[in-house]
């Protein structure tokens, strides 16, 4: 190989690299050569997983149609477990969602490229409550942002915030450009942040919300009072991940790493009080008019949740249309355990595959959305033109 | 002349070059069925980049921009060859994608050297830049 700043290939790699594998394994370990020699990786390190987004046909278009079509035409295939990212509707129910047969036909297209490649079509941006749950230190390559804080923060696995088409050359490749996360030393903490007050509910995606304004690309490392929950830290990641290109954080006394962060040397801290918490969760509502839909499981949702959703349910009526996101095998253990006939009892509705970012929900004639996920307020006014209205579920359901 | 540089996406190409001093953002920056640049901020709004060698600084916008790319290849509207001063992943991807030769960090300041039409040849086998 020739010219300057070149990653190291093994011979395998080599013979990859060379199409000696085929013409899509070729194509990939050029993305990956291509990725590596950008961001200055030394070599290639083996990958256990991957999880793959540019999915929903509202958001890849024509062109990633195409091109997922054209890959899977040259029969392309994955090496290593791999999972997909939610799609632009429920795969099932679409049609009586109101969503259009154009809309539909175009997204079912996509998602059967992506399994003729065997890319999971499990459709969820959770893949760690469904079985895809990569072990600490493992080296994984992962692209929708949420769940690369919950892999990197939580599991302790490494992995960058991977574009769809470098995610899915890694998958095909079972491989991945060492840069980045993947190296201890870029896994130490750059910002803390000592939480002052106790923190429930939407709090959480509150103070995500704060912290990844000013961690940027940093790692920030947490202490808090009480002790966050498995579903808690889902929600403060995915909020970072979203005001903030945060990859991974750490908990005081709670995620795996937190004892090799050096949070000491740390350049920068800030303290956040209740005070900082209620401005933020103003912040993310752009409305006072009431919601016409309330969208809840961004990221989906556990099924833990989803009984708290229906246990709730069981007593109170929402106002409003209501979708709980989640993916489709939590959807189809919530139906097991009688939790979805209670929402729909109650005029909600559980919808598998998809969220209100990825659905073009704006052309379901909603207007305000109620979300209780910081990353949804973020992202819903720019990626759907509308309103949203931030606040803990209950109290969305119960105005 | 011959100028070094890295290769990122493997081939050979060669055509007028179109010379932008703005990073471009494919997604809607660029119409993939004509090849012109649509964004009309950009400095070559109105300029097709069919068959051209596109010198360019970087890229910026969405990770979609790789598949618009790759579209425009398909649509026969891609430019023959990609110059990027310094490589980042949108263009780069794209351009492996749809088989475009690119190349990047050429050795000397190829924006003072070329102006726009010359005939440039972008070898991405040996990353030689000649003209």
């Amino acid at each position: 190989m020739c010219g300057v700043g070149k990653v190291y290939l093994d011979r395998t790699e080599e013979r990859m690299y060379d199409g000696e594998f085929g013409e899509t394994v070729q194509q990939s370990m050029e993305i990956l050569v291509a990725l590596g020699d950008i961001y200055g990786a030394e070599r290639m390190v083996d990958i256990s997983s991957a999880q793959v987004s540019g999915v929903s046909y509202k958001t890849i278009g024509d062109a990633g149609l195409e091109y997922l079509e054209d890959l899977r035409a040259r029969g392309a295939g994955v090496k290593v477990a791999s999972t997909l990212n939610p799609a632009g509707m429920d795969l099932q129910r679409w049609r009586e969602m109101g969503f259009s047969e154009e809309f539909a036909s175009r997204q079912i297209r996509i998602v059967e490229a992506y399994s003729a490649m065997d890319v999971m079509n499990t459709c969820t941006c959770t893949p760690y409550l469904i079985g895809n749950v990569p072990l600490r230190g493992s080296h994984v390559a992962w692209s929708e942002s949420s769940a690369v804080s919950y892999a990197n923060s939580v599991l302790g696995a490494r992995t960058n915030r991977e574009g769809g088409p470098g995610a899915l050359a890694a998958a095909i490749c079972g491989k991945t450009p060492e840069y980045g996360y993947h190296l201890q030393e870029n896994r130490r903490a750059t910002l803390r942040v000592d939480v002052e007050c106790e923190l429930s509910g939407s709090d959480y995606g509150a103070l995500g919300y704060i912290t990844g304004k000013i961690a940027g690309e940093g790692v920030p490392y947490f202490t808090f009072n009480g002790h966050p929950s498995a579903d808690d830290l889902k929600a403060l990641g995915a909020a970072m991940a979203s005001s903030g290109a945060v990859a991974l954080y750490h908990v005081d006394g709670v995620t795996p790493e937190y004892m090799e962060a050096s949070p000491d040397e740390a350049g920068e801290s800030i303290t956040v009080d209740a005070g900082d918490i209620l401005e933020a969760r103003e912040e993310l509502s752009t409305t006072d008019d009431d919601p016409d839909l309330i969208c809840l499981g961004c990221p989906h949702c556990s099924l833990d949740e989803i009984r708290r959703i229906a246990s709730f349910l069981r007593k109170n009526k929402p106002a409003c249309d209501l979708w709980v996101c989640t993916s489709a095998a939590i959807g189809s253990a919530a139906s097991r355990m009688g939790y979805t006939d209670v929402i729909e009892a109650a005029g909600g509705m559980v919808v598998s595959d998809t969220c209100m970012v990825v659905a073009p929900v704006e052309d379901l004639g909603y207007e305000v959305l109620g979300v209780d996920s910081a990353k949804a307020a973020n992202y819903v006014p720019g990626m759907c033109g509308l309103d949203a209205v931030y606040d803990d579920w209950m109290n969305l359901i119960r105005p | 002349m011959e100028v070094d540089c890295r290769v990122i996406s493997r081939g050979k190409g060669r055509g007028p070059v179109l010379v932008s001093t703005e990073p471009l953002s494919f997604l809607g920056g660029v119409d993939p069925g004509t090849g012109r640049v649509i964004d009309q901020k950009h400095p070559l709004h109105g300029r097709s980049m069919k068959g051209k060698v596109l010198l360019i600084p970087g890229g910026k916008g969405s990770t979609v921009g790789s598949y618009v790319i790759f579209q425009m290849a398909k649509n026969e509207t891609a430019p023959a060859a990609i110059i990027c001063l310094n490589a980042e992943p949108i263009i780069a991807t794209g351009a492996i994608m749809a088989g475009i030769p690119m190349v990047d960090r050429p050795s000397e300041d190829l924006l003072g050297l070329l102006e726009d039409s010359m005939e440039v040849e972008v070898d991405a086998e040996e990353g030689k830049i000649r003209f």
